[in-house]
Formats: structure tokens, C-alpha cells, sequence
């Protein structure tokens, strides 16, 4: 064993991270949370209506 | 204390911070963008240098590159990143304080620039051009707006950390590590460093850190951008989290590779070279993916692009971004560069990118942010976003496809060869060549430059009290 084989293993290995990631991003399970996390854009309004109070800035 | 009780209870967030970088976002585009017209009008026209050394082209060029990305695109991610780390977290900015640091001390930045470089004071990096008291004041504000920045995310007050934050996030951090590795280096007086490397080190350390500018400045900090803007614009989430996931990753990962492909047939080992080149073809994937993911946000809302100007801003930005992406990989193909290499092609695709994407995102992203932060329900004239929409759209074409020709005209001249083994052209008449390809980049820098002006007007106007908006055009009130 030389340090190519140490070379081939990294190029493995990113590639199995990387496998690995999709199949984690795709997996069935975490589509709800990821709905959710897609959705903070839009759960905010409160926040920036009352920001735009305090600032008196209700143009 | 029931003031306090009551500021924990029900947070507001901090848009002061936010308002002072659009701001200058908006007043730096306009003077980077004028630097740029005018050094493109001394290529035209070399009269243009008055034989004052601060004026002469190879002084004011750094001063435009540092004007547009980093006062002109620093404050545009400020003060997004300020902004979309608040509203998706829904917590206030971690320091007031700090957070007024980093505005100030990045204008002391800027300012210290505006200096130093007509002085001729540089440490002739590209990118970096900036001497060593700057680069140490760089650094303080930078830590600081990490500190800004992760502190708010800590604080969060909801559960997951929106994708936009994993941009920006990636973008503070890999540039405050570029920036630290390329700056090493030795002061010899107040005005003059030397840099801690050498030779062809020193060059790899340089496009490392040079085009990781480009891979995180002026693409991952915008990509946050793009991730929050086109779906509040378009008003539907973005097409899948699942592949912005994908993108993030496999973009941070690629991108600190690709380096090496602006040392083509040069002192660098082939190996890196090849490297180089390899790692900037696999990019196009993530980079497509990230503009399909922009993209199809809009799918069943394509008809908004009819009467939103900012929608088309937004949309427009990533198809330059599809374009420059492809370019690039291509480009770094080691036998088209070297046809493509040291000639105006490059500047070409530099500017598909910059104004294109990089510029049309942040003025799409404004356009959008400045009626919110001023209380206004949009901006003061919409016809007026759909007139600087057009001459960006034109000045951006106008550019680069004069630079094609010219790129391509200098590469084909500059390898020519007679039968017996001299060059057919001497490489004064490459640039006689030029001349026309010259004229017309004045003639659309200056059409983009002008849109700024437009923009000015229309930012002054929404931001003053009382006064009326302008009536929206028929078309988009009957949407």
C-alpha cells in the first residue's frame, strides 16, 4: 500500500459522502422539515410589522 | 425594566444597520461604475490619460475592481446578509453595536482605498491590492461581522437555519480565511509590505485566494441573496430545499479547487494545472443546478415576469449566471485557454458575471428591500425599475459581446504564424484591431452606469416622506 492507494481511497471516500448527502437531503423522512425551513420567507410578517411601529414608519 | 421585559418578549429588528448599506450600496455602484466607464474610455481613447500619475489607468484600474466588488457588492452583502439573517431567524442582529462597527469600518475600508490606490500604493495583488494597515482594519471588521452574523444564527428563535444563512455563512467565513493566507505578509514601511511568498507558490496563493473571490464574495454571498429575494418576489418557496442542500455543499466543496486554471502554461506543475481545469468542469453541475433551482421557483408564475420588473431583474441575473458558469468551465479548458488567456475575452466574461449576475441580483435585491425598509409600499416609479432593467439588460450585452470579438480577434492574431515560422501580426496591430470592440464597451458601461443614475433618482424618491408613489403602470395594476 502507497500513498496512491491513499489517493484512490480519498476519491472514494468524497464520493461516498456524497452519495450519502443526496440520499439524505432526498430521503422520504425529512420532507416535512424541509417544507417548513422552505416556508421561513414567510413566517415573519408580525416581526417586521411591528419593527416598522416602533420606527414610526407605516408608509 | 418593563421596557426591557417587553423588548425580550416582542423583538423588532434592527433595519438601521440595513438602510445605511443599501444606501451605500447604491452611492458606491455609481462611483465604482464611473471609474470603470472612464478607464474603459482610456483604453478607447489614450488621450483620456491627462499625464497625472493618480488619473493614469494602471492606478485607477484597482480602484475600480475594489469600488464595484467590494464597496459596491461588500455593502449590497452586508446588507442583505443583515437583513435576511434577521427575517429568517427571526431574532434581532446580535450587537447593535458591533453591527454600526461593521458599517463604519467597512466605509473607513472603502475610504482608505479610495487613498491609497490613485497614490499608488499597492501591494499588487489582484484582488488584494489593498496595503497592510487597510488589510488589519479589513480583518476587525470582518471578525466582527462573523461575530454579527453566527451570533444572530445562534440566537435563532426558530429551528432550522434557512439555506440563504448557509451561503452567507460559508461566503463570511471562507473570505475572512482567503483573505488572512493571501495578505501575509512582511511591512517594510506604513505604505509597503512584501508578500511572505514566493515565486510560484506566490502565484497559486494569489488565484487561490483570486478566484475564491470570485467562488465566494461574488457567487456563494449572492446565492444567499438569490435564495431569499426570487422567492419573496415571486411569492412561493424555493423550488426544492432538498437540491439547495445538494448545491451548497457540492458548491462549497468544488469550488476552492479551481484556482489553478488562471495559471495555465505557466511555472505551475502540469498536475495542478490539470487539476485546476478538472475541478472547474465538474462546477458547472453545482452552478447549474443552483441557477435551475432559481429558475424554476417561478414555475407557475412565469406570467409575473410580464409585469414585475424586479421579478425580471431577478430571472435575468440567473441566466447571465447559467451563461457565466458554462463560460468558465469551458474557458478553463486548458486549449481553449490558450487561446482565451490574457486577452479581452476574459474581461469579457469577468463583466458576464459581475454585471450580469453579480450587479442585476443586488439591484433586483434592492429594488425589492428599499420600499420595506423605508415603510413604503413599493418603490417610488416601477416604470423607472423597467427602464433601468432595460439599460442594464443592454449595457450587459453591449459589454460582453464586444469583448467576445475583441477576445477572440486577439487570441487569433496573437497565434497566427507564417509559412515560414514569423508572426503574421505584430501585436500593435492586434490592438488597432481593438479599437472598435473598445468603443462599444464605453458605449454599454456607460448605458449600465447611466441605470444607476436612474436607480439613484428612484431610491431618493421612495425614501423621502410624503411623497406620492407614482401611479403603477396599467399592465401591472391588472395583474
Amino acid at each position: 500500500m502507497d500513498i496512491n492507494d491513499l489517493r484512490g481511497l480519498s476519491t472514494l471516500l468524497l464520493m461516498v459522502t456524497f452519495i450519502g448527502m443526496c440520499f439524505w437531503a432526498y430521503s422520504k423522512k425529512r420532507k416535512k422539515s424541509f417544507d417548513e425551513a422552505a416556508n421561513l420567507p414567510f413566517a415573519d410578517e408580525e416581526l417586521n410589522q411591528r419593527t416598522m411601529q416602533e420606527e414610526g414608519r407605516n408608509g | 425594566m418593563s421596557e426591557l421585559n417587553s423588548a425580550l418578549e416582542h423583538p423588532t429588528y434592527n433595519y438601521k444597520v440595513v438602510r445605511q448599506f443599501a444606501i451605500m450600496t447604491v452611492v458606491w455602484g455609481i462611483v465604482g461604475m464611473l471609474v470603470g466607464v472612464l478607464i474603459a474610455a482610456q483604453l478607447a481613447w489614450p488621450q483620456l490619460n491627462p499625464g497625472l500619475e493618480w488619473l493614469h489607468f494602471g492606478r485607477l484600474r484597482p480602484l475600480h475592481t475594489n469600488a464595484v466588488i467590494f464597496a459596491f457588492g461588500g455593502c449590497a452583502l452586508f446588507a442583505t446578509s443583515y437583513y435576511i439573517v434577521q427575517r429568517t431567524t427571526q431574532a434581532r442582529l446580535l450587537s447593535d453595536k458591533l453591527a454600526a462597527f461593521t458599517f463604519w469600518g467597512w466605509q473607513a475600508v472603502i475610504l482608505a482605498a479610495a487613498i491609497s490606490l490613485p497614490m499608488g500604493w499597492t501591494s499588487g495583488k489582484e484582488y488584494a491590492e489593498l496595503e497592510w494597515p487597510i488589510d488589519i482594519l479589513i480583518t476587525l471588521v470582518w471578525v466582527s461581522y462573523a461575530i454579527v452574523f453566527f451570533g444572530t444564527i445562534v440566537k435563532r428563535k426558530v429551528q432550522h437555519i434557512y439555506v440563504a444563512n448557509w451561503f452567507l455563512g460559508s461566503f463570511i467565513i471562507a473570505v475572512a480565511i482567503l483573505h488572512l493566507m493571501n495578505s501575509a505578509a512582511i511591512p517594510v514601511s506604513a505604505t509597503k509590505s512584501y508578500s511572505v511568498y514566493a515565486g510560484t507558490v506566490d502565484a497559486m496563493v494569489q488565484w487561490w485566494y483570486g478566484h475564491n473571490a470570485v467562488g465566494f464574495f461574488l457567487t456563494a454571498g449572492f446565492l444567499g441573496m438569490m435564495y431569499y429575494f426570487v422567492p419573496k418576489q415571486a411569492e412561493r418557496p424555493v423550488y426544492s430545499y432538498r437540491l439547495s442542500i445538494v448545491h451548497f455543499w457540492a458548491l462549497v466543496a468544488v469550488y476552492i479547487w479551481a484556482g489553478p486554471h488562471h495559471l495555465h502554461y505557466t511555472a505551475l506543475p502540469d498536475w495542478a494545472q490539470s487539476l485546476g481545469m478538472v475541478m472547474s468542469l465538474i462546477l458547472l453541475a453545482p452552478s447549474w443546478g443552483g441557477m435551475i433551482n432559481g429558475m424554476m421557483t417561478l414555475s407557475g408564475a412565469w406570467h409575473k415576469l410580464r409585469t414585475d420588473p424586479i421579478l425580471r431583474f431577478l430571472v435575468v441575473s440567473l441566466s447571465f449566471y447559467g451563461m457565466s458558469t458554462f463560460e468558465g468551465p469551458m474557458m478553463s479548458i486548458k486549449t481553449v485557454n490558450a487561446l482565451s488567456h490574457y486577452t479581452d475575452w476574459t474581461i469579457g466574461h469577468v463583466h458576464s458575471g459581475a454585471l450580469g449576475w453579480v450587479a442585476m441580483i443586488s439591484i433586483g435585491s434592492l429594488y425589492h428591500l428599499i420600499p420595506i425598509l423605508f415603510g413604503k409600499e413599493r418603490m417610488y416609479s416601477v416604470e423607472l425599475i423597467n427602464v433601468h432593467f432595460w439599460m442594464s439588460t443592454i449595457g450587459t450585452v453591449l459589454y460582453i459581446a464586444s469583448m467576445w470579438v475583441n477576445g477572440i480577434m486577439q487570441g487569433l492574431m496573437w497565434r497566427a504564424y507564417n509559412q515560414d515560422g514569423t508572426l503574421t501580426y505584430n501585436f500593435v496591430e492586434s490592438v488597432a484591431a481593438s479599437y472598435p470592440g473598445y468603443v462599444v464597451r464605453v458605449l454599454g458601461g456607460g448605458i449600465f452606469f447611466a441605470g444607476m443614475l436612474v436607480m439613484a433618482y428612484n431610491v431618493y424618491m421612495t425614501t423621502r416622506k410624503n411623497v406620492e408613489l407614482q401611479p403603477a403602470p396599467a399592465a401591472a395594476s391588472a395583474a
